[in-house]
């Protein structure tokens, strides 16, 4: 968009073309002293990712490691006769961090990929990131070959086994199960059928050309060509997920491809390996047919399996992780990761073990873990997510200039068609039959936009790139034709599906945060719905949900999750959930100086008129209310510094005139937080001190507010001006408050006891002074005290006085 | 079928008035039977019979709904004594699913009574308000399943939607203003972002009573 001004624009401009120039250079020495070495091949080639003659063949026997041949000036020994050089005080060796360099490397460009794209919105508003990050890779890979190396391809073993899981990771973790569970049989049925559907369709269309196509395609065999259809035919999480993430559309359509693209890797995983592994075989007998039928069944439910109990070890572990916070996360991961391993180690479908062990460890780990490994959880996956997709298509990129290629105008042309009839007939049968058991029916153009967004991506290239030469030999025309449809399917179909979106206008996703009334209804309606099938005695579908929930409450919670919060019914749960995010955000905000246009001025006393008569507050002066008012507004300060320091003797210096500006800013932020948390957090003391708000306390936010157990005591606020030890003494009075509607409900969250400090002669700002009054001890006040973090213990003397009290 | 109540003429009528199947009317009347022990009117302590209601937490304020006037349209306030089975498929037919060939009009319509029907759950003393004392018995009644939670806390979380919802529909108040309740309006307005016409409906289609009495 046009800038105010020109010059300021063109830095911009300029940036991401410095950074790609700079990640692109930093390649270039890379290469060039590799080409020194021309005889080295080293370690990189176990982990596949090697410039070298490119030859990509996996199923070859790993090279032998003919060890550095580098001339080895340093390191020569006493016998070796050679003319003694003087020790080198610099020196290089690449070879030694080479592999390690070269990832990072890669790496770095991919991320330097995607801050550039965002610094210029103009393109990313129109080309899709994906389509931008192919360029890139070709860009990437032409400087390469120009340089006169052979471009890295993208092995596959790299991908399935390091680049795919994080991204399957993330989705299956965060998979909104809600509406998956109640859209599954539609998924299932586009995933498995549909699947099938276009492999055949594809694969016996491609017969039929090859046989008519001309000399250079007539051997391709039936089952060469199955094998073909099977590989292209599933539809591409990586792709799906870059693509539609940009569009927000509905929820609804947004599953239904998703997890299509996520159940297919079942029936391609065992197609694949079907034809492959009749390839050699002449024919095909019925025997085989029911084993591969067969085979679809221990895949997929092998996988789920397999995926749920490393699920439901990682919760239970998470169970006794309270004392080591810091490496929750990491027990999410590896025992993600490992189900991954293992369901590929037996030839399950890896991709539905992360995803149901993703699911099956979510509720129970979030119960256990602390608020901060979840968010580190949440980081991380999404980071390795984004990094993973990125790499994915920059080497796809890469790949393309990389691979030799056996273009074909015939099949080429022939494939791509076919894909997309294929698929439009796919979708059109199959939502005709769905749509007769289906209560929401899917419109055309949802059905359009199910059909459109049937992307091809990375995982067929991978597996198309598995394929064995020798058992193959056509196998560079398939990767040139798997190449052509991804780059049809992402570039085309993925640059003109959001304005499609638009034209068509699809429902788009409704952002409705989460409120408390909504769940409210929601639990409601799910009893209210069980509770009508039960009267018509209809076993349905929210009979058997509610079993599963009373059986989850009953026996596995108290299982899996430690502690009290195995019996908190979700809707607690929920609220504090909420209540400690609207917290957050208060305090997030509160800094700034400006209360955000959300907050509500609706308060108890709107709602509830007869509070007042609740009050067990007996009225105090208006005086004497500002003037407590204020003591307890400052002190929230002086606990802010007193805790910095813990020092009894230091307490007394309280550098005043360096804290004024802080104390102004306190002030007008504690004013915010009173109207903030007056309006939404009415919660008096919970006498269940649930571990959501034991995990505010612990988690370090500042200003979390802890509800304090019950006591007998009345609170006792005695000041005294001068106790024997020094002239400003601080006493800190044992309050064990807890709290209610009071007129100063306002201060209740911010202070922990009470400064006191000589009385100044009162002036518009310096507001610091409570007059002492003999008899003005108990006045019955119930407030809520706010902690700063206290770490994880309370220390032993914290709610104690300092000093003893004087008389 | 030598029932009284369930000859073709009578059947017609009902599936023109309440919009079911023949099928479905059959089979729901083989319910009503086996529910009323035989008898023409279903009465509370019928209810009592399935064993699976038991375990629902809302249960009271779900059989209360079925002798509920307003959801009978018989009257503006009260409850009935009993049903006949007309008025258990009026009932029942607050949870029929959407057909594909209703135009907008229809379909508001349809959302709208579903939507009343839960008001009416809620607005227990039929004064056309949800007040704060309602809601808060509302969501103790969502919490009685567990029975070591407070009353406080289902007090608060109540406190806490019942202003969320007073912000809502009115947005920012004076803190003289009183907010009275929640109208059919407001109601409407909190479920605006909610399909309830996809989620308010219970499958007629396949039913088999198997589902015993005692």
């Amino acid at each position: 968009m046009p800038g105010p001004g020109f010059c300021g624009l063109s830095p911009l401009r300029v940036f991401p073309s410095v950074f790609v120039v700079a990640a692109l250079l930093g390649l270039l020495p890379v290469l060039r002293s590799h080409g020194l070495q021309n005889t080295v091949t080293s370690k990189v080639s176990t982990m596949g990712l090697y410039i070298g003659p490119g030859d990509g063949d996996v199923t070859s026997a790993p090279p032998e490691v003919s060890h550095e041949v580098h001339p080895v000036t340093n390191h020569s020994g006493p016998f070796h006769g050679k003319p003694r050089k003087p020790f080198p005080v610099l020196g290089i060796d690449y070879t030694h961090v080479r592999t390690p360099f070269e990832i990072s490397l890669w790496i770095l460009l991919a991320c330097l990929m995607k801050l550039g794209f965002h610094v210029i919105p103009t393109i990313s508003n129109i080309v899709p990131e994906s389509c931008l990050l192919i360029v890139v890779g070709l860009l990437v890979g032409g400087l390469i070959k120009g340089v006169g190396e052979s471009p890295p391809v993208l092995e596959s073993k790299i991908f399935f086994l390091f680049l795919l899981p994080p991204i399957i990771l993330d989705a299956g973790y965060f998979l909104p199960l809600r509406p998956f569970t109640e859209n599954l049989g539609t998924i299932l049925i586009f995933a498995v059928v549909g699947t099938l559907w276009n492999a055949f369709f594809l694969g016996g269309l491609m017969y039929a050309v090859c046989m008519v196509g001309g000399p250079q395609i007539n051997e391709i065999g039936l089952l060469d060509n199955l094998l073909f259809g099977s590989i292209i035919s599933a539809v591409d999480p990586v792709a799906v997920l870059a693509v539609f993430e940009e569009i927000h559309i509905n929820e609804l359509l947004h599953i239904l491809v998703f997890g299509e693209s996520l159940l297919n890797d079942a029936v391609t995983v065992v197609l694949y390996h079907l034809f492959e592994e009749f390839a050699g075989i002449d024919h095909v007998t019925l025997v085989d047919i029911v084993l591969g039928f067969l085979s679809f069944f221990v895949v997929s439910l092998g996988g789920v399996f397999v995926g749920v109990v490393y699920g439901i070890i990682a919760a239970f572990t998470s169970r006794f992780t309270s004392h080591i916070r810091v490496i929750e996360p990491l027990f999410v991961f590896l025992y993600s990761y490992m189900a991954y391993l293992s369901a590929e180690l037996f030839h399950l479908s890896g991709i539905m073990a992360l995803i149901a062990s993703g699911v099956m460890m979510r509720p129970y780990v979030e119960a256990n873990i602390s608020h901060k490994s979840h968010t580190t959880i949440k980081y991380f996956l999404k980071m390795w997510s984004s990094i993973s997709e990125t790499l994915i298509f920059i080497f796809l990129g890469v790949s393309t200039v990389a691979g030799s290629h056996h273009w074909n105008w015939t099949f080429v042309i022939s494939t791509l068609l076919f894909c997309l009839i294929a698929r439009v007939l796919g979708v059109l049968g199959l939502t005709w039959f769905i749509n007769k058991f289906r209560i929401v029916k899917l419109t055309p153009k949802d059905q359009f936009i199910i059909a459109y967004g049937g992307l091809r991506g990375a995982i067929a290239f991978s597996l198309g790139y598995l394929l064995d030469v020798r058992h193959f030999p056509m196998r560079e025309l398939f990767l040139t034709a798997i190449i052509t449809v991804i780059f049809f399917t992402v570039f085309v179909q993925g640059m003109t599906i959001r304005p499609l979106v638009d034209l068509l206008a699809v429902k788009k996703k409704q952002e409705s945060k989460r409120s408390i009334n909504e769940e409210i209804h929601t639990q409601f309606l799910d009893h209210l719905l069980t509770g009508i099938e039960d009267i018509c005695g209809h076993y349905g579908h929210h009979h058997w949900k509610d079993k599963l929930n009373r059986f989850n409450k009953k026996y596995v919670k108290k299982c899996l999750i430690a502690g009290e919060r195995s019996n908190e019914p979700q809707l607690i749960a929920f609220y504090h959930k909420m209540e400690m995010k609207q917290a957050i955000e208060l305090v997030e905000s509160g800094g700034v100086g400006k209360i955000p246009p959300a907050v509500s001025t609706v308060s108890m006393q709107n709602i509830h008129p007869k509070a007042p008569s609740e009050r067990i507050l007996p009225a105090l002066s208006k005086d004497k209310e500002e003037e407590i008012r204020k003591i307890l507004r400052n002190n929230l300060q002086k606990t802010r510094q007193r805790l910095k320091s813990y020092n009894r003797h230091t307490l007394v210096a309280d550098p005043f005139e360096e804290a004024w500006n802080q104390m102004l800013l306190r002030r007008q932020k504690v004013r915010q937080l009173e109207q903030k948390i007056n309006n939404y957090l009415t919660v008096p003391a919970h006498k269940l001190d649930s571990p959501t708000m034991s995990r505010a306390r612990i988690g370090s936010d500042p200003l979390a507010y802890e509800p304090k157990p019950d006591s007998e005591n009345l609170p006792i606020i005695t000041i005294d001006p001068a106790s024997p030890q020094s002239p400003e003494s601080v006493d800190l009075v044992n309050e064990e408050l807890k709290g209610k509607d009071s007129v100063l409900e306002e201060e209740e969250e911010d202070e922990r006891g009470l400064v006191m400090h000589p009385k100044e002669p009162s002036s518009p700002g310096t507001d610091d002074v409570f007059t002492p009054e003999p008899g003005d001890s108990p006045s019955t006040q119930r407030m809520l005290r706010c902690l700063s973090d206290p770490g994880p213990r309370p220390e032993p003397g914290e709610g104690e006085p300092f000093i003893p009290k004087g008389q | 079928m030598g029932s009284s109540q369930s000859t073709s003429e009578e059947v017609r009528e009902l599936v023109g008035k309440t919009g079911f199947s023949s099928d479905q009317i059959e089979q729901l009347h083989r319910r009503f039977k086996q529910l009323s022990g035989n008898q023409l009117t279903i009465r509370k302590e019928n209810f009592n019979n399935i064993p699976d209601l038991e375990l629902n937490p809302i249960r009271s304020k779900i059989i209360r709904a079925f002798f509920d006037n307003r959801n009978l349209r018989k009257a503006p306030t009260g409850l009935a004594d009993e049903i006949n089975f007309e008025d258990f498929l009026t009932i029942m037919s607050y949870f029929r699913p959407i057909e594909t060939n209703m135009d907008e009009e229809q379909l508001e319509h349809c959302r709208k009574e579903k939507l009343r029907f839960l008001f009416h759950m809620y607005d227990s003393d039929s004064d056309g308000r949800i007040t704060l004392e309602e809601y808060r018995n509302v969501v103790e009644e969502l919490l009685s399943g567990n029975p070591h939670i407070e009353k406080e806390s289902a007090r608060s979380i109540a406190d806490g939607a019942m202003m969320e919802a007073a912000s809502v529909c009115v947005g920012q108040m004076q803190p003289d203003q009183v907010y009275e309740g929640i109208t059919f309006d407001d109601f409407l307005k909190i479920w605006q972002g909610i399909d309830i016409e996809t989620k308010m409906h219970v499958r007629f289609l396949n039913m088999e009573t198997i589902a015993l009495c005692h």
